[in-house]
């Protein structure tokens, strides 16, 4: 190829760049088109149960509308200039250095959009961390470890046991193991009808309260259908709060790299109503109980 | 008179800044392509999680067993892709190898301003990759906790496979590196504000100088950080020290020493250093676009002041916004709102600097070279990886996504692609300077094309398997009934990531071909105005042959009205 003779393009005879102005004008445009219609189309977030989750896919797709349009007028825009400026005999290229308040208009635009984004999504964050869970509010205990969920209800007492990590034993965890892979101290009188499962069982309608605990690495409990994401750390008792409206099975994920099977750790979420919920625990305890 | 140097003072130990950025060019070169093919076998699990690859066993024989890749050996290549190319391809190809290569020349001086250091530097981090590749030897094999290498997964090397004596040569690198990052950041900043040539106020400096010199101040500032966190993990792991470890942890039963350390306390010293490291990866890949555009739109760049303005914004607003990838963390949620605040806040700079591109073509007489074209490109992918930073920073919705294909497509976006497009658009423009042939235009063209519709393929839909609920660094997602509808999906990224990356070759091919080419480039093929079309092709040892440049005008004078071509250099009066 000869050097290029940069000169003579500047004046091009039109078969030669512009055809690729034209090219990448329309690429853009699909690419744009594309990219909304396969949003569009295939966004489908999963089944939402939770009495927040409504706040939260409400602020998503409002987000999404905005960086929709955002992104839709951009690349349309691009395309557009592309086109439109592409090298031509009869017009060189116009000498401007900026305009000021072309860029502080934007700019406040800009600012505004963003800081009312910014805003608005505080409302349910502030909502579901800043505030205590009720009173009534049902307490289970969730521990993560290397690779496996387990969850521990209180029982009759409605106390914990006090649990030692000296003491996990994960070789046995039939029901009513102690101190099983949770630890539960065998001379602490709270934990005696302490109920250890690998399912979280839950009524509807009911405000919750689950502590997540780890026992080796920082975990994350993930339930997709409730639009709840937790890291689970070591050393630390977290609390978070929410309520299922709806009965059924959903499935709990790992949401933090946590070892080479961390895409093992699957959990099943079970939401029943009241009376089948008492039911079942009623059952479960006394289970744990005719162990002793 | 000295004798002119043997082989190994010209080109092996050299103080010359131009055979530096060649040589750190050529090692980002070399960590990106086993880099995309660790990206490749990644891909393929996820594609085909049960297959058998006996070919691969027969390479990888730690890593597969009857065939089938062991999720050990998956998330090793996660954490050493993610490890090389944000450290040794977007670290080092924008700011070390170009920095390098072109500040002195477009500041009008003769060398950076510490030559020995910055010698150092480069063979510090040839050693830092050396060290780095060696993790995947070791017993063990490469550290399978990722590139964020959290604790206390990576704190207790009995945690996992490849947290042994891998996380240990790991975390040496990292070290390392960041000394050498720290050498380096305070060679440029020194030779920008000490070694402008008469004439070459900090107002009249190329934007890419610009983007250099605060990428330069983000490293001065980040790496050590992390320098010191890596320091703190080694203690923890050998030393029995517990930064990070809380103590009562237990691994199957086997309990691990420790008290009082918390593994927050990495996440936010890691961070502290990581959120500003990604602007240090874009930065320079902005400044290189705005020189490109005006270069080739034939315009002075719209905005220049307000240009400097973003990027010394982005450069000091990247530090306090560290929080945004610990909302859920167990952090103080208060905490939480402040950072999310401040993150979308760093979506206006971003923005401006978005505008004054378009700005910078409106009106402009475009000429489509492949630079342009890439750098056309990179405006289109920041603007679409950017965006998805909107809903990645508020709490709420980071809550639903954090952790899933969501954020791997925004990064990715970004970083995997316009800075890469960035690396891109600046090989193909500076080729013809530092190498004085041209690249071919033909096949340039046509690696912008698969490469451009391909990138868009591969990581649009990572925002869909995302928005699904689909988390990240799973080896596969078998186990999860509400992830089976997406298998098709990743089989549609896995055959565009090939294609992709076999795309490439076009652009390996035209690379080394061209370096041997008949034809020599003209000195300022493409009529720019800045120093660096000034001097001889490639640059003699002293850039100027004895005669330093004195500049008289701005750096992106094109289309003066009533002058007789239609652009000026900065050295005409």
């Amino acid at each position: 190829m000869r050097p290029a003779d940069f000169a003579n393009r500047h004046n091009p005879p039109a078969t030669i760049l512009n055809p690729m102005s034209r090219l990448l004008a329309i690429a853009i445009w699909l690419i744009a088109i594309a990219t909304i219609v396969l949003m569009a189309w295939f966004r489908r977030l999963p089944e939402a149960i939770s009495e927040h989750s409504g706040r939260i896919d409400h602020q998503f797709k409002i987000t999404m509308a905005v960086i929709g349009v955002g992104f839709f007028v951009a690349q349309v825009a691009l395309g557009y200039i592309v086109w439109r400026y592409r090298a031509r005999e009869v017009e060189s290229a116009r000498y401007s250095r900026g305009d000021l308040r072309v860029e502080l208009a934007l700019m406040m635009v800009t600012a505004i959009i963003f800081i009312i984004l910014a805003i608005t999504g505080q409302r349910v964050w502030a909502q579901l961390n800043l505030n205590q869970s009720p009173p009534n509010a049902v307490q289970i205990e969730v521990t993560a470890q290397q690779f496996a969920w387990t969850f521990r209800y209180p029982g009759t007492d409605g106390k914990f046991g006090r649990t030692d990590p000296r003491l996990y034993n994960d070789a046995d965890n039939s029901i009513g193991a102690r101190p099983g892979p949770l630890g539960i101290e065998p001379s602490d009188p709270a934990g005696k009808d302490d109920l250890v499962t690998g399912s979280l069982v839950l009524p509807v309608d009911r405000p919750i309260d689950l502590t997540l605990r780890a026992k080796d690495v920082t975990h994350d409990f993930f339930v997709p259908a409730l639009r709840l994401k937790h890291d689970a750390v070591p050393g630390m008792k977290i609390h978070v709060h929410f309520k299922a409206l709806k009965e059924g099975r959903y499935e709990i994920a790992c949401a933090e790299l946590c070892g080479q099977l961390h895409h093992q750790m699957r959990a099943m979420l079970e939401v029943k109503s009241q009376i089948d919920y008492d039911k079942w625990l009623n059952e479960q305890i006394g289970k744990v109980n005719n162990r002793r | 008179m000295t004798a002119p140097p043997g082989f190994i003072r010209k080109y092996i130990f050299s103080l010359d800044h131009k055979v530096i950025g060649v040589q750190y060019f050529f090692l980002a070169l070399a960590a990106a392509l086993i880099g995309m093919l660790m990206s490749l076998l990644i891909r393929l699990r996820l594609a085909w999680p049960q297959k058998r690859w006996p070919w691969l066993e027969l390479i990888f024989p730690q890593g597969f067993r009857d065939g089938l890749m062991q999720p050990e050996f998956y998330l090793a290549m996660v954490t050493m892709h993610g490890t090389l190319m944000i450290f040794m391809v977007l670290t080092v190809a924008p700011q070390s190898a170009f920095g390098n290569y072109f500040l002195p020349i477009q500041l009008g001086t003769r060398e950076m301003a510490f030559p020995v250091i910055n010698l150092s530097s480069f063979w510090m981090t040839f050693l830092s990759l050396g060290v780095l590749i060696a993790a995947l030897f070791v017993e063990g094999g490469a550290p399978i906790g990722g590139w964020t290498f959290y604790p206390p997964l990576s704190a207790v090397p009995s945690a996992g496979p490849g947290q042994g004596p891998g996380a240990d040569l790991w975390l040496v690198s990292i070290g390392i590196f960041c000394f050498a990052s720290f050498l380096g950041s305070i060679n440029m900043i020194v030779t920008t504000l000490r070694r402008r040539t008469k004439g070459m106020s900090l107002l009249r400096m190329p934007l890419t100088c610009w983007g250099w010199f605060t990428t330069a101040m983000i490293a001065l500032l980040s790496f050590p950080i992390l320098f010191a966190a890596a320091l703190m993990l080694l203690a923890d792991r050998h030393l029995g020290t517990s930064f990070f470890n809380p103590g009562g942890l237990s691994f199957s039963g086997r309990p691990i020493a420790g008290d009082g350390g918390s593994p927050l306390l990495w996440q936010h010293l890691f961070w502290f250093f990581g959120h500003p490291e990604v602007y240090l990866a874009i930065l320079p890949g902005m400044g290189v676009v705005s020189h490109i555009l005006a270069n080739f739109a034939r315009k002075p760049v719209f905005g220049y002041r307000a240009m400097v303005l973003a990027m010394l914004a982005i450069g000091v607003f990247g530090f306090l916004i560290w929080g945004h990838h610990m909302f859920i963390s167990g952090m103080n949620p208060r905490i939480a709102i402040a950072f999310s605040m401040l993150t979308l806040v760093i979506g206006v700079p971003s923005a401006i600097k978005t505008f004054n591109w378009l700005g910078t073509l409106w009106g402009a007489s475009l000429h489509l070279t492949t630079p342009m074209l890439f750098a056309i490109g990179f405006i289109s992918l920041f603007i679409s990886g950017g965006l998805t930073g909107l809903v990645l920073g508020q709490t709420a919705l980071d809550m639903v996504f954090h952790d899933t294909y969501f954020v791997t497509g925004h990064f990715h976006l970004i970083m995997g692609v316009a800075a890469v497009f960035g690396i891109f658009a600046a090989t193909y423009y500076w080729f013809p300077k530092m190498f004085a042939r041209m690249m071919n235009e033909q096949l340039g063209k046509l690696h912008f094309w698969l490469t451009f519709i391909g990138v868009y393929t591969i990581f649009v839909p990572f925002h869909v398997l995302g928005i699904a609920g689909h988390p990240r660094r799973y080896a596969d997602t078998l186990k999860y009934e509400y992830l089976r509808s997406l298998d098709s999906l990743h089989v549609l990224i896995t055959i565009a990531a090939f294609v992709t990356v076999a795309a490439q070759l076009i652009f390996l091919i035209n690379f080394f071909r061209s370096l041997f080419a008949d034809q020599r480039a003209a000195d300022n093929p493409w009529d720019g105005t800045t120093l660096e079309w000034f001097t001889a092709t490639p640059p003699v040892r002293d850039n100027f042959s004895g005669k330093m440049p004195v500049v008289y005008r701005e750096p992106y004078e094109y289309s003066v009205p009533g002058a007789a071509r239609d652009f000026l250099m900065q050295t005409e009066p």
